[in-house]
């Protein structure tokens, strides 16, 4: 039988507000224990709390991000259960009515193997605020447990999607794509070792073609796109082979284990709590006014899809490099500047995606770490279009300018790189080249067009790279009437 | 001087009759005498209580006193004061030591009145007789075998034996009514969202408010001056303009339309606080009142809503107390859900863990829409009948509780008969209305409460009604015998 996969991702990404979501205790990251808990982070006895407005702006944006419908009347409510690092005995959060409602995303799966790239529209189901707990630690003190409430209180975005995914290549693109819209819109700095964005992943199998969906397990707490992508092939297989060995799947939660690339079950969900959600009577309900939209609106930047199809309105880009560059809101920025500084967009567009990605890959920086920056690419692509370079010179300069040499023209300068635009010096060159390769020139002359290359080879050749190929092109042909 | 209005205390004060130190130290000293008897005290701190009253001093000296800068008044231990022992009535904070101030307390401090100390109450507000406290029950002063009500018992007590000037109390089903009736005196539950609850010990927090406890409704004017006003880390608190309590009390009462419920007048109304509360219409019709016959038809559901939805908000109120962090832990214990188990099975009493059980039950999955969805349904349809009853009248009268004190002991196996004691308090609370138990009469040598309820904000315009009365009627001024 074949078998098809269904997945949907429910992602925490930590909103990046200075304070707590309600209290003004300081969210930063990796302080000394119990440093950041203020009386409300502790839930002392008679603490209430108090909205961050921040958070509210946060959520907002991500649904403007999305198309969403945002709530205009949202509500806290208490998730109840127990547990040491939850201070208050319940969790404040969104149930029956959250802050962001239905909105989709678009993501680009790569090409893989033989199937081509494709773009695919993923729906998000809703997206809520809520408080994140404490945490345990184990072993500072020997024999005991202790609770750092640092990280209790600090604002996160629950963002669930419909079941909408199929393989474990659209998940993972799902993730990158949401990864990089939380940090274009400023709300979440995506860190996925401190845990700033977190995802589970809830996976089923069934026969190819049923239109019911199969027992989920949820795989808890991936925190990155490479354990997820593992996570997700192994758990797939199981579930297959455990059906096809005439098993059944139990509603569970599992954890990845990284070192086996094992998923396990950690509790099934009969053993369950029952959280007892209700309105929390301590927050006033969330109003959202369409004038707050606006406002929030007005402080966002451009949306990637708005600047994908800009790129190609205004650049004549393709989609799929459209797409590329406005993949990270930093590739773009870096993009868009080179095009400021005078580069022509095609060519600059080239580069980014092509040499200067390649050398930030070997050497893992971020393009914000790039040693060319854009105006230096684009002063090395001015001198490509105004012919004092070859293109195969500027990837030396290039390469000069990344490992610190200087600026372009003073490379191309003490590398000797200059293009040889002087007519009568190229005419030498072709006439000696013509005279040298007379086989050639009967077999073009007899209709063999590959021999014109070669000749225009020969011709570079001669020239040591460093005539410029168009007029090697053009002359070659006046000299052969072709 | 323990029986003078804090009118005249503030004057007494200002012109260096006595000091702030003379007048603590004599409620001190009384304390002292009953207390041990009484128990309205939890926690007492003479050393912390006689640096405010010599701070108290300084401030008055220097010439910038306010109202109620160096009166002693006593605290329920419901608030947070930073330094007191803080305990709710309860074993389970009985060790807790308070490290920040209530809205209410700051207030208080910010007005240089005097902390007497902590007053006893139900644990965790949760009784109508002050017999849940893991400190004890409190005597009636007017009858040591009797209960004050509950469960701002120790307030009430303080406020009738005169072992404070005024005292602060929560309301969450009648707990300053109740007992003011009960006891004798003057209590405000006022329009919810006027006192911040920043720092009050959460029981129900979409019923819970604070209010004054004093001896007269001028007093609780002058209280309310000092407790109310907008606090931003309540969210629930309300941004209004700051008011003056005081600036109606002599407004004359004629044309005011007073309503009574001919629900509050039926079966289960004791026939001589009947009669009690008929007198104090027949003054009401003295000073100028017309009476309206109104209705409030779904009164008969407010406690079965209120004991779902208050157990509801409490059960995940008092999730907190979990040994982890605070409070009691304990002693011995195998693993995490052990030290949860002991730890909340010794801490709390037998009325919160019936609570802390109802409300459970009543929000579990299953349960939710037949009980609590349910009751907030029904908690809307009381808020209109008020809604309805006020577009008749201006305020609404009626008796505070069905009875006078009873015994201790009487009521404390039939937690049912227990609740019917807030039957003509809970509906304000449900509807987030304003009520007060103003002195009416006695029966049988015990006091009887008459309630007035306002409108939504209506406090100034409800302290004018019962002030008035009060300059017609003596039943405030009175005091217990052998307590004087």
């Amino acid at each position: 039988m074949e078998w098809e996969v269904v997945i949907g991702l429910e992602t925490h990404a930590q909103l990046q507000t200075k304070t707590k979501i309600f209290s003004g205790a300081s969210t930063e990251f990796g302080s000394e224990p119990n440093t950041q808990a203020c009386e409300v982070s502790i839930a002392l006895p008679g603490v209430l709390p108090v909205l961050n407005k921040e958070a509210v702006n946060c959520a907002i944006k991500f649904g403007l991000a999305v198309n969403a419908e945002i709530t205009p009347r949202s509500v806290f409510a208490r998730k109840n259960y127990f547990y040491p690092d939850l201070p208050k005995g319940y969790q404040i959060s969104q149930y029956e009515l959250p802050v962001v409602g239905k909105g989709a995303v678009t993501i680009q799966v790569p090409a893989m193997g033989k199937s081509p790239a494709y773009e695919k529209v993923v729906n998000i189901t809703r997206a809520h605020l809520e408080e994140d707990a404490g945490k345990s630690v184990h072993g500072a003190v020997e024999g005991m447990s202790g609770i750092d409430l640092n990280r209790a209180g600090t604002p996160l975005l629950e963002i669930v999607t419909e079941p909408d995914m199929r393989s474990a290549a659209e998940a993972v693109a799902y993730a990158k794509k949401l990864h990089e819209l939380v940090q274009w819109i400023g709300i979440c700095d995506g860190n996925m070792q401190e845990g700033s964005f977190r995802c589970d992943v809830n996976v089923s199998v069934r026969p190819k073609g049923s239109d019911k969906l199969g027992t989920r397990r949820e795989i808890k707490n991936l925190n990155s796109f490479k354990f997820m992508q593992q996570a997700i092939e192994f758990e797939t297989r199981w579930q297959i082979e455990t059906l096809e060995d005439g098993g059944t799947i139990q509603q569970a939660t599992v954890l990845f284990n990284p070192d086996t690339g094992e998923t396990r079950a950690m509790r099934s969900k009969e053993e369950a709590n029952d959280y007892r959600y209700f309105p929390d009577p301590d927050l006033l309900p969330l109003e959202i006014t369409e004038a707050d939209k606006a406002r929030v609106k007005a402080l966002m930047p451009e949306l990637p899809e708005a600047m994908k199809a800009r790129f190609e309105a205004e650049y004549g880009l393709t989609s799929y490099d459209a797409a590329t560059l406005t993949a990270s809101r930093e590739v773009a920025a870096y993009f868009a500047d080179a095009v400021k500084a005078g580069a022509d967009a095609k060519p600059a567009a080239n580069w980014v995606m092509g040499a200067v990605s390649a050398k930030l890959n070997a050497e893992e920086k971020a393009i914000t770490q790039s040693p060319v920056s854009a105006v230096q690419l684009a002063s090395l692509l001015k001198r490509i279009a105004d012919n004092t370079i070859s293109n195969n010179a500027a990837k030396q300069v290039f390469e000069a300018m990344w490992t610190g040499e200087g600026e372009v023209d003073a490379i191309i300068e003490s590398k000797g790189l200059k293009q040889v635009s002087d007519t009568g010096a190229i005419e030498a060159i072709i006439d000696e080249v013509l005279a040298a390769n007379a086989a050639m020139v009967e077999e073009f002359k007899a209709g063999k067009e590959k021999a014109f290359n070669a000749l225009v080879g020969q011709a570079m050749k001669a020239s040591k790279g460093k005539a410029n190929p168009a007029q090697v092109n053009e002359m070659l042909k006046k000299k052969l009437g072709a | 001087m323990i029986n003078s209005s804090l009118k005249t205390l503030s004057q007494m004060l200002a012109k260096k009759e006595v000091s702030s130190v003379e007048l603590t130290q004599a409620f001190l000293n009384r304390i002292d005498a009953l207390n041990p008897e009484i128990n309205a005290y939890i926690a007492l701190d003479q050393e912390k209580t006689l640096a405010q009253a010599k701070a108290a001093d300084i401030r008055i000296a220097a010439g910038n006193a306010e109202a109620l800068t160096g009166i002693p008044i006593a605290q329920k231990d419901i608030f947070c004061a930073q330094g007191w022992q803080t305990t709710c009535g309860s074993k389970m904070l009985a060790n807790f030591v308070a490290p920040y101030d209530a809205h209410v307390i700051s207030q208080f401090d910010a007005a240089g009145a005097v902390n007497l100390g902590k007053t006893n109450m139900d644990e965790f507000a949760m009784g109508s007789s002050n017999e849940t406290s893991y400190f004890g029950g409190v005597k009636n002063p007017w009858d040591f075998t009797r209960v004050p009500g509950g469960s701002s018992g120790g307030s009430a007590a303080a406020v009738a034996a005169r072992l404070c000037a005024a005292a602060t109390g929560t309301d969450t089903g009648g707990s300053i009514r109740q007992p003011a009736s009960l006891c004798g005196f003057t209590g405000l539950k006022p329009t919810y969202g006027v006192v911040s609850r920043y720092g009050m010990i959460a029981f129900a927090s979409s019923l819970d408010q604070a209010g004054p406890m004093a001896k007269s409704a001028e007093d609780c004017a002058l209280m309310m001056n000092v407790m109310a006003g907008f606090d931003e880390r309540d969210s629930t608190s309300l941004n209004r303009e700051k008011e003056d309590y005081t600036r109606d009390l002599n407004k004359p009462l004629q044309g005011l339309r007073v309503g009574l419920p001919k629900e509050f007048f039926a079966e289960g109304l004791d026939a001589n606080v009947g009669k009690v509360i008929d007198a104090a219409i027949a003054e009401y019709k003295k000073l100028g009142a017309e009476i309206v016959e109104i209705s409030l038809p779904n009164t008969g559901l407010s406690i079965p809503v209120y004991y779902v939805l208050a157990p509801a908000e409490a059960s995940s109120n008092l999730s907190r107390y979990d040994g982890v962090r605070y409070g009691h832990r304990a002693e011995s214990y195998t693993d995490l859900m052990d030290m949860y188990c002991k730890t909340r099975a010794e801490g709390f009493g037998a009325e919160v863990k019936r609570r802390i059980l109802i409300g459970t039950y009543v929000l579990s999955a299953g349960y939710y829409d037949a009980y609590y969805l349910k009751a907030q349904q029904i908690r809307r349809l009381i808020a209109q009948d008020f809604e309805e009853a006020f577009k008749h009248c201006d305020v609404i009268m009626g008796p505070a509780a069905p009875s006078t004190a009873f015994k201790a002991g009487e009521k404390v196996d039939d937690p049912v008969a227990m609740y019917l004691q807030d039957i003509y308090t809970i509906s304000t609370n449900l509807a987030g209305l304003p009520g007060m138990s103003v002195p009416a009469g006695f029966s049988n040598n015990l006091p009887v409460g008459l309630q007035i309820i306002g409108n939504y904000f209506d406090e100034a315009r409800m302290l004018n009604v019962a002030h008035q009365y009060q300059q017609v009627t003596d039943w405030h001024t009175r005091m217990p015998e052998g307590l004087a």
